[in-house]
């Protein structure tokens, strides 16, 4: 509703004629449409979730159908494309499992100190032109991460391990991808560690520093303590990423379910088996169709599982002030 | 007492040792991730160097590594771009605003908060799954007659931009909110006071202040929605594309080159589609090694973009945080 029309109106009041009467509100139109559109752009945040959800159910059913849950659960091959079509999920779990690992060993430890660093240490400048530097690291596409995996990391660390060990790597493997996924996600553990660290009241430092605590002490005897529940945040963000990461093990995983967990070896995870099979042209309705949406699921349950953890997690150790 | 004091000492002396040690290697590991990232940029400027070319980018994708080109993915990335940005921006922004300004708190807010964390935290290739599953099966099937299967939303430039819309869709709505909320109570009450109507006060007073933060959000989201791969990869882009998709009026052809017809205004959104991190992904995962240079170059392009893109977002936020003091 303009201004032009709202003062037309009152002119109409003012003459007499169509007078409202001024106890009675008048109902404005254009308001009501403004909000009824605006609540649909909101309640559509719903709407998608229910289409995920529903979709992700619905051809799952169709391919728990054909393949008892337990087969699913239990048996130790994924091959649902040969013509001996075997539906164990364990392979892909275990492979997202393993490079999932991998990437927290890197990103947790390297996230935290460099939080307590730029929290506790660093000077506010310095702050203030690392964290958005740190943050460029995470905005990079995750297909250019992989390039680096393949073509960077693991020849290097085939070098490496050819010199020291004599060890023969794959060209391929979880190691090498499961570090860059690592270096990919320090960025979120960072920034959020960060933010949780800063939120800190500056009289519990004092109080540290007062009864003779160094910088260190504080920082990892008060403020990490007082912060744990920011903390676990990014670390259950992290491991969400790692989960749901696709790019960087489709390249350079391997892409060949194996039971195994070697970081050593080549193998594949849910996602890079999802995008194996998008890559190929499969019929609507085959089993290997929805053998990904089964996956799919298993991806959003396992993320679930951890998500409501650290939710509980964070009940548990929440400090209030 | 010598003996206690001078453990005392050599106590605090450790401790100060251990400090000066952790702000070291802290200092350290910052760098080493910088480090990391001009590595990445290294190496991908040494891998395409021999693509430094300017028929790099008008060329079509091709057989011969020295000859292909990134012409189809490029206008693809741009169209499947726009398609994102019609989609996020103005359902991201309204759903901001309600959330912000006019919902009550009741158990269906309540929900629908819950429900966009969880969505930004969905792994990208689920929204993948959906779009297949929903716009091009399950539409195709509800909308579809027996004599015309076309009515999914198909492999399309459409379907790909609605998914990546969907997708970055909680990264502005989370921004608009953060913007609108640091707007002061005072603004909006002063507002209501001359008489604007609630929708009024957001149009002319609330949407223009949040505006710088907004658009952080958007550009954020948009750099995110360029290097996404994952979902196109499961809605079936393609990874060798020769044609661009219709121009608006251009003429139809037909096998002998006769012209049956004239392109309408939406059929792009129709077409077939490749957009540059697909693009990428198929040159990495080729056995022939000469594609990689390649696949550096059209890298390089997708971080310069995205750096760029962030850098701008970076500095527009630091310069609202200096400029609007409430």
């Amino acid at each position: 509703m303009s201004h032009a029309a709202s003062s037309t109106m009152t002119g109409r009041t003012a003459s007499g004629r169509r007078s409202g009467s001024l106890t009675q509100p008048r109902v404005r139109w254009g308001e009501k449409l403004g909000e009824s559109l605006l609540f649909l752009a909101a309640a559509s945040s719903v709407i998608i979730t229910v289409g995920i959800v529903g979709i992700l159910l619905y051809e799952s059913g169709a391919f728990f159908r054909h393949v008892p849950l337990k087969d699913f659960l239990t048996q130790r091959e994924w091959t649902p494309l040969f013509a001996d079509a075997k539906f164990g999920i364990l392979p892909l779990v275990a492979g997202t499992l393993v490079t999932t690992t991998i990437a927290l060993l890197v990103a947790v430890p390297v996230g935290t100190i460099v939080s307590v660093w730029l929290s506790e240490y660093a000077p506010r400048r310095v702050r203030e032109w690392v964290k958005p530097a740190l943050e460029l690291l995470s905005a990079v596409p995750t297909v250019v991460y992989g390039y680096f995996a393949l073509l960077l990391v693991i020849p290097a660390l085939q070098w490496l391990l050819a010199k020291f060990f004599s060890y023969d790597l794959a060209g391929s493997n979880m190691l090498g991808a499961g570090l860059v996924m690592g270096i990919m996600i320090v960025p979120y553990v960072a920034s959020l560690s960060e933010d949780a660290m800063r939120a800190v009241p500056q009289s519990l430092r004092e109080g540290a520093y007062a009864m003779g605590a160094t910088r260190l002490q504080t920082a990892w005897k008060v403020v990490f303590p007082a912060s744990i529940s920011g903390v676990t945040a990014a670390y259950i963000l992290a491991i969400s990423r790692a989960l749901g990461e696709t790019m960087v093990v489709a390249i350079a995983a391997g892409n060949r379910p194996t039971l195994t967990a070697n970081p050593l070896e080549p193998a594949q995870t849910i996602t890079a088996f999802i995008v194996q099979v998008s890559l190929g042209d499969l019929p609507h309705d085959s089993i290997g169709y929805q053998s990904i949406f089964a996956a799919g699921l298993t991806l959003m349950l396992m993320t679930l599982v951890f998500n409501i953890a650290g939710f509980y997690l964070r009940r548990r150790f929440r400090e209030a002030y | 007492m010598a003996g206690p004091n001078a453990m005392t000492m050599s106590l605090i002396t450790r401790r100060r040792r251990l400090d000066v040690l952790f702000a070291f290697v802290g200092a350290l590991l910052v760098v080493l991730c910088l480090g990391v990232l001009a590595l990445l940029v290294g190496d991908l400027v040494r891998d395409a160097s021999t693509r430094f070319e300017w028929s790099f980018f008008t060329n079509y994708p091709s057989r011969k590594p020295e000859q292909a080109g990134i012409k189809s993915p490029l206008v693809g990335t741009i169209l499947v771009m726009l398609v994102t940005a019609c989609t996020a921006i103005p359902l991201g922004v309204a759903a901001g605003v309600y959330l912000e300004e006019y919902a009550r708190k009741n158990w269906f807010t309540n929900i629908i908060e819950i429900n966009i964390a969880n969505l930004a935290g969905v792994p990208s290739i689920i929204w993948g799954l959906m779009a297949l599953g929903i716009f091009i099966y399950q539409f195709e099937s509800w909308f579809g007659s027996p004599n015309d299967t076309t009515s999914g939303l198909g492999r399309s430039v459409l379907t790909a931009g609605l998914t990546l819309g969907l997708l970055v869709l909680p990264i502005i709505i989370v921004a608009t909110r953060e913007s609108i909320r640091a707007i002061p109570q005072g603004i909006r009450e002063a507002s209501f006071a001359c008489g604007a109507s609630r929708l009024e006060t957001v149009r002319y007073h609330v949407l223009p202040y949040s505006l710088p933060g907004v658009l952080t959000g958007c550009i954020i989201a948009m750099s995110r929605a360029i290097g996404e791969t994952a979902p196109l990869v499961t809605i079936g882009a393609l990874s060798y594309v020769a044609f661009l998709p219709p121009l608006p009026g251009s003429p139809i052809k037909d096998m002998d080159g006769v012209v049956t017809g004239h392109a309408g205004l939406f059929d792009w959104l129709h077409s077939g589609f490749t957009v540059l991190p697909i693009q990428m992904f198929n040159w990495v995962s080729r056995p022939d090694t000469r594609f990689l240079a390649n696949a550096a170059a059209a890298g390089l392009l997708l971080l310069a973009v995205t750096l760029v893109m962030n850098g701008v977002a970076i500095i527009l936020r630091n310069r609202m945080r200096r400029s609007i003091q409430w």
